[in-house]
Parts: C-alpha cells; structure tokens; sequence
C-alpha cells in the first residue's frame, strides 16, 4: 500500500468522521442519537455494537453488492438485500453478545435489535455503493469512518446530556426539548468542517 | 421476465444462505439459561432464610436481574451488597432495615432433652440440615446450618436456640462474598480437601 493510498484512507476517515458525519451532517441514525445518549456507559456500549455492526455491515454489503447484485444487473435489489445482510448480522451480533458478554447484553437490551432499524447503518451502506471506484478495503474504511463518527457524537452528547442532568433548566425545556436544542447547535458546530476537504 | 426469475432466485438464494448462517449460531451460540442470574446467585449467602420475600436465594438472583433493589439480602449485609454493586454495576445501598438487620453468624441447637420428635423444624429448614424421625429425637448438622432461624418459628415447645457461631481457624474467612464460593458449608470443605 503506497504513500498516496494512505493519504487516500485518511481522507475518508476525516471525510466521515468530521465533515459528512452521518448523524449531525446527514441526519442519520438520530433515533439512537436521543435514545440511548442519557447515560454515557449505555452510549459507550451502544456504540461499540454499532461499531462492529457498521464496519461487518457495510463490507458484507459491499461484497453482496459486487460480487451478486452488479453481475447479474440486479442494481435495483439492493435496498432490499442491504436490509436482509444488516438484519443477519445484527442477529448474529446479538447472539453472540449474548452468549459472551451477559452484562453488556443487560445493559444493551432493548437497543441492540433496534440497530437494525438505524438507518445510518443501511444509510452507509447505500451511500458505499453510490461513490465511484469503490474497493473492498474503501468501503470498509468508509464503514469504519462513519461508526467511528457515530460514536463520537453519541458519546460527546451522551456526556453534554449528564451534564445538562444536573443543571438548572428551565422548566419548559427539561428533558427532550433541551436535548433537541443541544444537538442543534453541535449539529451547527459540525458544519464547521464543511470545506475542511471534498470526497 | 428471465430477469424477475432472475431477481426472485438472486433473493431466495440470499436468504437461504442467511437463514442457514443464523440457525447454525443459534446452536453454536445457545445460552443456557441467563448467566447474570447465576452470577448473582454465586455472591448470595445460600442461607435460603425468605428475609428478602423471595423462597429463596435463587428467585431473588432472578428478582435482583429484573431490576429489583440489591440491599435486601440482611444474611449477606453489606460485603453482599457491595459484591452486587461491583457486578451489577450499580451504587452502593446501605441495607433495607425493613427485611431485618444483619446479626453475627448464628446456628441453630437443638436442646434435645426438651425435643418431642414433632419433625416440624426438620420441615421448615431449607438445607435440610436437621436429622431426625417421628417420636425420635432431633438435631442439627451444625455444617450445614446456615443460620436461617426459619426453624425456631414451628417449633411447638421453643427447643431450639439461635447461637453465635464462634470464629475459629476452621471457619474464619475474609469478610467478602468469593465469587463461586461453597453453596453450603459442606461443600466448602469437600472443595478444599
């Protein structure tokens, strides 16, 4: 792997981390954004399923796409089978999770099926198969990049929200409201990197 | 129409191969039972004494992984609580005085020329750590007593005595729940022989 492919891969992490981050930039995934950012060890849990989810998802996508869907000129079932492929390996994850880790699958509980419902995941994943030139380690970096920018935000916002917990709001906007208000304006604080690079 | 064929088979295909990758984790990856439960159950006192309003020690592991408070456990006292509190990572509650307070180690002793062979001690203790028979005398395998005091209760003519069980070198442990520690006292000696 050269000089230049290294800088390319850099790209696409900054890319999907900081300046098309999924969920402050594209408004994806913003179910799990509110759900599960009140506490910061669910956030931190939360977002080491979806991590694993993320990157597997958007590679098995990706060969599914290549290697199925492009040779057989069936382009247009790919909604469809990016949602089968993320189904399974949530599955998959959650079994698996289950049977290693009791207590992070007590404390995951109710929000590791609902990755399957994130719609970052199948977001990525889509979006992977719209950009040109697209190679297998590309689209897993781009996974990588977009989970790695998903878990920052969940885990900042997680820790903006414990802190807001405990502060004096006013009563109309405790709870939800002020959480909306707060990711509005890292969501404004995100469009700061806008122009940082173009991907 | 060879494409919609084509598309149909392309998706039955997929999911075929999907199912058969889900089933085969199914087995490969089955939970017997739920392992929280017994983890809890492993810090547990194993008195089987019902102070917490559960039968047991083993339906309260279950009642404390469906969220139920950690402090009312009074055998166990505070080293249980804070053992709870380190596997479940949750806070430290001081112990509920509503399900009684926490009493040095006791056991059970039968003062057996009052005994009247009535058995309703030997059915009332959940170890079953009382010997005896109808008409015949009974008494208590201090071993095994786990100092519940359940079976002072039935007692119809008040024989039975709650005593402290001094410490000796032979029962002297550290004052926190080991985790896989012996279910009752036997058991402990039988893994450190």
């Amino acid at each position: 792997m050269g000089l230049g492919n290294m800088a390319e891969f850099a790209l696409i992490l900054v890319s999907t981390i900081l300046v098309n981050n999924f969920v402050l930039v594209q408004f994806l995934g913003l179910c799990p954004f509110m759900g599960v950012s009140g506490k910061l060890e669910t956030a931190i849990g939360m977002s080491a399923a979806t991590t694993f989810v993320l990157t597997l998802a958007s590679i098995l996508s990706y060969l599914t796409f290549q290697y199925i869907l492009v040779p057989l000129d069936l382009e247009f079932l790919r909604t469809i089978s990016f949602i089968l492929v993320i189904a399974v390996v949530v599955q998959f994850t959650e079994m698996v999770v289950h049977k290693t880790s009791p207590l992070l699958y007590r404390v995951l509980g109710i929000f590791l099926p609902l990755i399957t419902t994130n719609c970052a995941v199948l977001g990525v994943a889509l979006l992977n198969t719209n950009r040109a030139e697209q190679t297998f380690m590309k689209s897993a970096t781009y996974g990588l990049g977009a989970a790695i920018g998903f878990s920052l935000i969940l885990i900042l916002f997680a820790g903006l929200r414990e802190r807001i917990a405990i502060a004096d709001v006013p009563a109309p906007f405790r709870g939800a409201a002020i959480g909306m208000i707060t990711a509005g304006l890292m969501s404004l604080a995100f469009m700061g990197f806008t122009g940082l690079i173009r991907l | 129409m060879s494409m919609i064929l084509t598309a149909v088979l392309v998706l039955l295909g997929l999911a075929l191969i999907f199912g058969a990758i889900l089933g085969y984790a199914a087995i490969r990856f089955k939970v017997e039972g739920d392992p929280i439960v017994d983890q809890i159950n492993d810090v547990l006192p194993q008195t089987q004494c019902g102070q917490c309003g559960h039968p047991g020690c083993k339906p309260y592991a279950e009642g404390i992984a469906n969220g139920e408070p950690i402090n009312k456990c009074p055998p166990g006292g505070e080293s249980t609580i804070q053992a709870l509190a380190d596997l479940l990572d949750v806070e430290v509650l001081p112990l509920d005085a509503e399900h009684g307070e926490e009493k040095p180690k006791m056991v059970a002793y039968i003062r057996e020329a009052e005994c009247i062979g009535c058995t309703k001690c030997i059915q009332a203790c959940p170890v079953d750590a009382i010997l005896g028979a109808a008409k015949q005398m009974h008494t208590v395998i201090t071993d095994e007593c786990t100092g519940c005091d359940l079976c002072v209760e039935p007692c119809p003519v008040d024989c039975i005595d709650m005593l402290p069980l001094p410490t000796t070198p032979q029962n002297w442990k550290w004052d926190f729940p080991l985790p896989g520690a012996a279910v009752i006292a036997t058991d402990a000696q039988r893994g450190a022989a």
